[in-house]
């Protein structure tokens, strides 16, 4: 009986959004219809997001790694791989001429270290039980035996901050909503609102492991003294909505949600809110205004959200990677969690590497990574033999940083001193052939387009700089527009009612900060990049 | 607490847009002005006034997207059908928009017709995809 295998094989097939897009969902039926229903000793699996999106479909056995699956390779699989034990080389992943034959080889997963992500892609995401064999809610166990302000303790001596833009101590704003309006309801939300474009580390999560993010979630109701929570999820996210709703359903039939949860007294319960298309409602007053049911208009935050938040109540606001890190905080302590990262950024990142990249992907590292290791030994490179010429991080928030500041620690102080700023885990790598005016010009629209219109700096502002990147682009820019550019960029950013508009200018700000040469060039008629029609190379 | 947004969306997910009728409905059930009814209509970028064409094509503008070309993908798709997005074509046929993020950026650039997914977009490319509709 050679090569027959007496343990059970688990054929793991990458469905998340951006594995189904590339036909992950054809592989995986083709599998199970030529499995049929009994097929002892091969179990078929349909996981998350496995992070190598570049490479997808991507189905896995065991630790065998294969990419760009197309359902005319199942049955091969299925004959030499799973049954005897043979592997299909032109389908595992070759680096630079060596082929990997376990995922353990890929320079794309051998420098993450996957801590939150973990379980994401490794099990079925709506299977409790998965969930559970892999020491799920043991963290919700232990947290309902503690006292709220110790575990507030906890996670502020792991030094998780927040992983959502702005980067607050965690702890810090549980323990002030926790202590303000004393016998008041507090409210605690996640938010899933993912907006900024080139991420998709949230959508990731609550597509490929739902429960990490609730646990989280109700160890954070429970520590503030809440006992409502909400998960707010763009709409664009119809699979994130799907499987957090399944997983919801499920942990309140196993009495992990709704009244005395576990037998401890605590009575908590979640709800999903869909966001309606509103890059602003990623700001947190507008998306407790959004959840109130009204429009997404920011407010003035002379007042904290933790004293007067969601309907005037105490409210915490959480990214969701920060929720997700917070059953591992628990579970493993809060100086297991800060072992690894800089002095302020403790913990792990997980970023989104997309662009002129080799390895299009999701993935995990620790904080203080330098964004040369990021791109070139994570990432692979630029592909195409082409010069890097800059990475954008912080979405339309964030800036765009040149080659001189590769060798910089990913770190909350470092990008913000660079003029960038962590956001949320976004990282856009540009090469040679970007325009990098026409990225601003970019960036911008896309504010001008999402700007509430309540305040005038970020509303009129950025379409001031619009028209005048247009006379750059046309090649009808002279040095007076250069300055009047910056001039009202640091308006902007100074005078702006919400967060969003304060960095609104970022984009344009680095620019001119690293690339001036390039804003210079298109006053003389060059767009270097050579992509402006109408100008010369 | 009701959730307006929340019920706005199961009108839009129903019938494809926010239904006069329906909306009256709501303003006279919920005691709430239509005025406002409107004002969350026309903020947020999910709810449409106006009946669905038959087919909708979004081509996705992320910065991903966006620096791989997105550009020159809708460019293409306004010069053949004549439509600028948030339009649709004269027979009802077609319906442009786009869309800040799809969050599938190793598929830059993306277009999805009538929610299939078509990835790696090039000016060629996208013009088959859509004459396979027409």
């Amino acid at each position: 009986m050679r090569g027959k295998s007496t343990t059970v094989q688990t054929i793991s097939v990458a469905g998340g959004t951006c594995g189904m897009a590339a036909g992950a969902g054809e592989v995986w039926n083709k599998f199970a219809r030529v499995l049929g229903e009994n097929s002892p000793g091969i179990r078929l699996e349909l996981t998350g997001c496995k992070g190598f999106c570049a490479m997808e479909p991507v189905v896995t056995i065991g630790d065998i790694f294969y990419c760009r699956v197309r359902p005319s390779d199942v049955e091969e699989i299925l004959e030499k791989t799973v049954h005897n034990g043979e592997l299909l080389e032109r389908l595992l992943f070759q680096d630079d001429g060596k082929t990997c034959e376990t995922r353990r080889e890929i320079p794309f997963y051998q420098y993450q270290d996957r801590r939150v992500l973990s379980l994401t892609g490794e099990v079925d995401p709506v299977n409790l039980q998965d969930y559970l064999t892999r020491k799920g809610f043991e963290s919700l166990k232990k947290a309902l035996k503690m006292k709220g302000e110790d575990i507030i303790q906890e996670v502020k001596d792991s030094g998780l901050r927040g992983r959502g833009g702005g980067g607050f101590p965690t702890g810090r704003k549980w323990e002030s909503c926790r202590n303000s309006q004393a016998d008041s309801v507090r409210y605690i939300i996640c938010n899933g609102d993912e907006g900024d474009p080139g991420c998709f580390q949230d959508r990731s999560l609550m597509e490929g492991n739902p429960y990490l993010v609730l646990e989280g979630l109700i160890i954070g109701g429970y520590a503030i003294g809440a006992e409502q929570g909400y998960i707010y999820v763009r709409s664009e996210y119809p699979l994130a909505v799907k499987n957090l709703e399944i997983a919801l359903a499920r942990i309140r039939a196993e009495g992990f949600l709704g009244r005395n949860i576990l037998d401890s007294g605590f009575d908590f319960d979640i709800e999903i809110v869909r966001g309606a298309g509103a890059f602003v409602c990623g700001e947190s007053s507008a998306l407790m205004a959004s959840i109130e049911g009204k429009i997404g208009e920011p407010r003035v935050k002379h007042i904290h959200a933790t004293n007067r938040g969601l309907w005037d109540k105490p409210t915490v606001l959480n990214n969701v990677k920060t929720l997700a890190s917070i059953p591992l905080i628990i579970g493993k302590g809060a100086a297991w969690f800060s072992s690894i990262g800089t002095e302020n950024s403790k913990g792990t990142m997980i970023f989104s590497l997309t662009g002129n990249i080799k390895n299009t992907g999701l993935v995990e590292v620790p904080m203080g990574i330098t964004l040369r290791d990021l791109i070139y030994k994570i990432g692979g490179g630029i592909p195409g033999g082409k010069k890097f010429k800059a990475i954008q991080t912080g979405g339309p928030s964030g800036g765009c940083l040149p080659e001189s500041s590769l060798d910089l620690p990913v770190d909350y102080e470092a990008l913000l001193e660079a003029g960038s700023m962590m956001g949320s885990g976004g990282m856009v790598v540009m090469d040679e052939d970007t325009c990098m005016v026409r990225v601003a010009q970019y960036f911008l629209n896309f504010t001008r387009e999402e700007s509430c219109g309540k305040c005038p700096p970020c509303s009129e502002g950025s379409l001031l700089m619009l028209k005048i990147l247009d006379k750059f682009i046309a090649g009808n820019a002279d040095e007076d527009d250069l300055d009047q550019l910056g001039a009202i960029g640091r308006m902007v950013a100074k005078t702006s009612l919400c967060g969003l508009g304060k960095s609104a200018p970022n984009p344009v700000l680095t620019t001119l900060r690293y690339f001036k040469d390039e804003y210079q060039s298109h006053i003389k008629g060059i767009c270097p990049a050579g992509a402006c029609p109408g100008l010369n190379q | 607490m009701i959730n307006l947004v929340g019920k706005l969306q199961d009108i839009q997910e129903e019938f494809g847009y926010l239904k006069r009728d329906k909306l009256d409905e709501i303003s006279r059930e919920l005691k709430i002005p239509l005025a406002r009814i409107y004002s969350l209509a026309t903020f947020y970028s999910s709810f449409s006034l106006t009946p669905p064409a038959k087919h909708s094509i979004t081509v996705c503008t992320g910065t991903a997207c966006y620096i791989k070309g997105a550009g020159e993908i809708v460019e293409r798709i306004i010069e053949k059908l004549g439509i600028t997005p948030g339009e649709t074509t004269d027979d009802n046929k077609f319906k442009l928009e786009t869309v800040n993020c799809l969050g599938a950026c190793a598929l830059a650039p993306l277009v999805t017709i009538d929610g299939n997914y078509y990835g790696n977009m090039t000016p060629e490319k996208i013009i088959e995809a859509l004459e396979t509709y027409l």
